[in-house]
């Protein structure tokens, strides 16, 4: 498929490139004394996103639900009149590529605002050079607590890591009745640590005990010694807060190694992808997120008929929320009358939305306050189990 | 059996399989670097190219293991004998920099190549074969366990055979003992780099396949850190060495997985790699190396 379009793509540009040059020469002197037309007044922002990568699906569905609004804003006459353009770069998941980003985005692109990134790592990158440059900074979906407190431009659409934990570990205690738990986590990611720090705390604080805690590092295939070890303290739940891609993994092998544990984690096994990986093994699974499908307001309604309508797909969370991030920012922007970096920020902060997550409004710290979904894996399907409030 | 004990033996299970795939990656740059004296930095991209083309292939094959492990490895083979005859052979008589720096820019090259043209995503790798779990006592391993180190182990002896009893083997021993004076006695060196290069890429995709049907995912960055292990594990042995590579798989395999079993997970890198500068340290030239002298 890729490799059909990749080709005709090439066969494309080629012929392009070669109109271009034919129409040129015929052109030339006609065009070089022409005025260039005044370009149509367009607001500029800027989208990092991982596109590609160990968690492509985040970036892609981000991206799509990002253009989706700013195409349905435009079509309403876009912001003030002017219109809406999306200028998206990929950062791989790397913090490196996400700074980098955002510089050029800042730099050479003159953004008015950023949205992004996925990963809490990746936005721990921009945020210092958002702040610097007076630049409002809406992650979509970064979960751990330090990203906002980078300074006062810096906000997010989703909830924070603490409450994250604290939902798990409440359903878990509370829902689930167990006692035990071991933690498996990648121990340089701040997403996941910020997750089972706050599991171990809340889970605790309901009588559980941490039977097990043990780690591994990014780009890491095997995790049979863990498991191995983690088998021997025999936990009812193993705590697994990473992304799809690694936590496919590691369910399917504590289960080659015989251990029957409950698999709990976060928002980052929210993917298309992480059945087909993961296989068997992820039935049973428990796991919070953002939104679920199955939950019926006017807003989310609207938003996953137009996103099927448009993709083809049932929108994830990191739809939702890239939906939501940019309704947060477009809003502010128009409220704000003006494309400037206080302005927006200014506005941003007063702002009282609602929108498909549920109603949005920011904290002192740049974090909205809204409720979680704990989902559950059944029969290859995600299926939606019970909502927690803050 | 105590559990404590069957844990032990469990994490053994664990380590000679993570051990085995590095001993195979491993093979490949020692291989290499015995008969030209090069770190082919592109080893451990041709080992995820072999497990691309083991992806490809198990899908053509209706997912049986043996036509799928064999395509890869001709694949990666021709692959190889290709990297060589192009990007390494015309350097062969440059500074020994000169052909590192290509190997270097192969491996970006393969990276690249394979994220344009099959796409940056991980792909799943298809199921070849059905993981059955066999339990001992307290002890649960899968089939895949067992089939990746018999598999392993076929192809290691496999190469010590052809190393130590064909004429082809003498001919790269010669080679790897003196160059000119092989060529002098009317060993055709060409032919023998090649050879060497057919079957280092072969074993590299091999572990590719097997690496596939263990951790079922694979991606075009795949080869950076295995790769990355695979060539300490064969400094470990002693470069240059066959067996040396072998062990110095099965060691640095080993002893990850006992640090990671028995002391905090966080400190494998560091203990794994002390444990590598201490070897050095006593034996610069590895477990299994010979003492060099620089020739001048």
């Amino acid at each position: 498929m890729r490799h059909k379009f990749t080709a005709v793509a090439v066969v494309v540009i080629m012929l392009s490139l070669f109109a271009t040059l034919l129409a040129g020469c015929a052109q030339k002197p006609a065009t070089q004394e022409q005025p260039k037309p005044e370009a149509p007044k367009e607001i500029k922002i800027g989208l990092i996103a991982p596109m590609t990568g160990d968690v492509a699906t985040f970036g892609q569905s981000t991206k799509n639900a990002v253009m989706l609004a700013a195409e349905q804003w435009n079509a309403k006459g876009g912001i003030n009149g002017a219109t809406i353009k999306i200028i998206s770069e990929d950062d791989r998941n790397d913090p490196v590529e996400s700074a980098n980003a955002a510089l050029k985005l800042i730099n050479q692109d003159k953004v008015v605002a950023i949205i992004g990134s996925v990963a809490s790592k990746c936005s721990l990158a921009i945020a210092p050079i958002a702040q610097q440059n007076k630049i409002p900074m809406i992650s979509p979906t970064s979960t751990n607590v330090k990203v906002t407190l980078e300074g006062d431009y810096i906000f997010r659409a989703c909830f924070i890591d603490p409450f994250q934990g604290f939902v798990t570990a409440k359903f878990a205690a509370e829902e689930l009745k167990v006692k035990t738990a071991a933690m498996l986590y990648d121990m340089n990611n701040d997403y996941t640590v910020g997750l089972a720090e706050n599991f171990r705390k809340h889970f605790t604080n309901f009588g559980g005990r941490i039977v097990a805690d043990e780690t591994y590092a990014f780009g890491d295939q095997d995790f049979r010694a863990q498991l191995t070890r983690i088998k021997a303290t025999n936990p009812e739940v193993l705590f697994l807060p990473d992304y799809y891609q690694t936590v496919a993994l590691i369910m399917r092998q504590a289960r080659e190694l015989g251990i029957t544990s409950i698999f709990m984690g976060g928002d980052g096994w929210d993917s298309a992808e992480f059945v087909p990986l993961a296989g068997e093994a992820a039935e049973g699974g428990f796991f919070s997120n953002h939104y679920s499908p199955d939950n019926k307001t006017p807003e989310a309604v609207a938003f996953i008929d137009a996103y099927k309508a448009k993709y083809g797909a049932v929108p994830d969370a990191l739809a939702a929320l890239g939906y939501d991030a940019a309704l947060v920012l477009f809003n502010a922007i128009e409220k704000a009358g003006s494309t400037e970096g206080k302005a927006i920020r200014d506005a941003m902060a007063g702002i009282k939305i609602k929108a498909v997550s549920g109603e949005i409004s920011f904290d002192p710290n740049g974090n909205p306050v809204k409720s979680a979904v704990i989902l559950t894996i059944e029969n290859g399907k995600q299926k939606f189990v019970k909502m927690v409030n803050p | 059996m105590s559990s404590a004990f069957s844990t032990f033996l469990q994490q053994v299970i664990n380590g000679l399989q993570l051990g085995s795939i590095y001993s195979l990656i491993a093979l490949g740059y020692t291989m290499v670097y015995g008969i030209i004296r090069l770190i082919n930095f592109a080893h451990g991209d041709i080992y995820m190219v072999g497990a691309y083309i083991g992806f490809f292939a198990a899908g053509f094959f209706g997912r049986s293991f043996f036509p799928t492990l064999l395509v890869a490895m001709v694949g990666a083979s021709l692959l190889g004998l290709t990297i060589e005859r192009f990007a390494y052979r015309p350097l062969r008589y440059q500074p020994r920099i000169a052909a590192l720096t290509t190997a270097l820019g192969v491996s970006i090259f393969l990276e690249n190549f394979v994220r344009q043209f099959v796409g940056p995503n991980y792909l799943p790798y298809p199921r070849i074969i059905k993981v059955t779990q066999i339990k001992v006592g307290d002890i649960q391993f899968s089939n895949i366990q067992l089939i990746v180190l018999a598999v392993a182990i076929c192809l290691m002896l496999g190469l010590t055979f052809l190393v130590n009893k064909t004429k082809i083997g003498k001919a790269m021993r010669a080679v790897s003992f003196d160059k000119d004076a092989a060529r002098l006695m009317g060993i055709n060196v060409d032919h023998v780099i090649s050879t060497t290069f057919l079957v280092g890429s072969s074993l590299a995709a091999a572990a590719g396949v097997l690496v596939g049907i263990t951790y079922p995912r694979i991606d075009p960055y795949m080869g950076i850190l295995p790769g990355l292990k695979a060539f300490v594990a064969a400094v470990l042995g002693g470069i240059g060495s066959i067996p040396g590579a072998a062990i110095g798989g099965m060691v640095m395999g080993m002893a990850e997985t006992m640090v990671l079993g028995y002391m905090k997970s966080s400190y494998r890198d560091a203990i794994a790699f002390t444990i590598l500068i201490i070897v050095l340290l006593v034996k610069p030239t590895g477990i299994l190396g010979k003492p060099m002298s620089e020739k001048v």
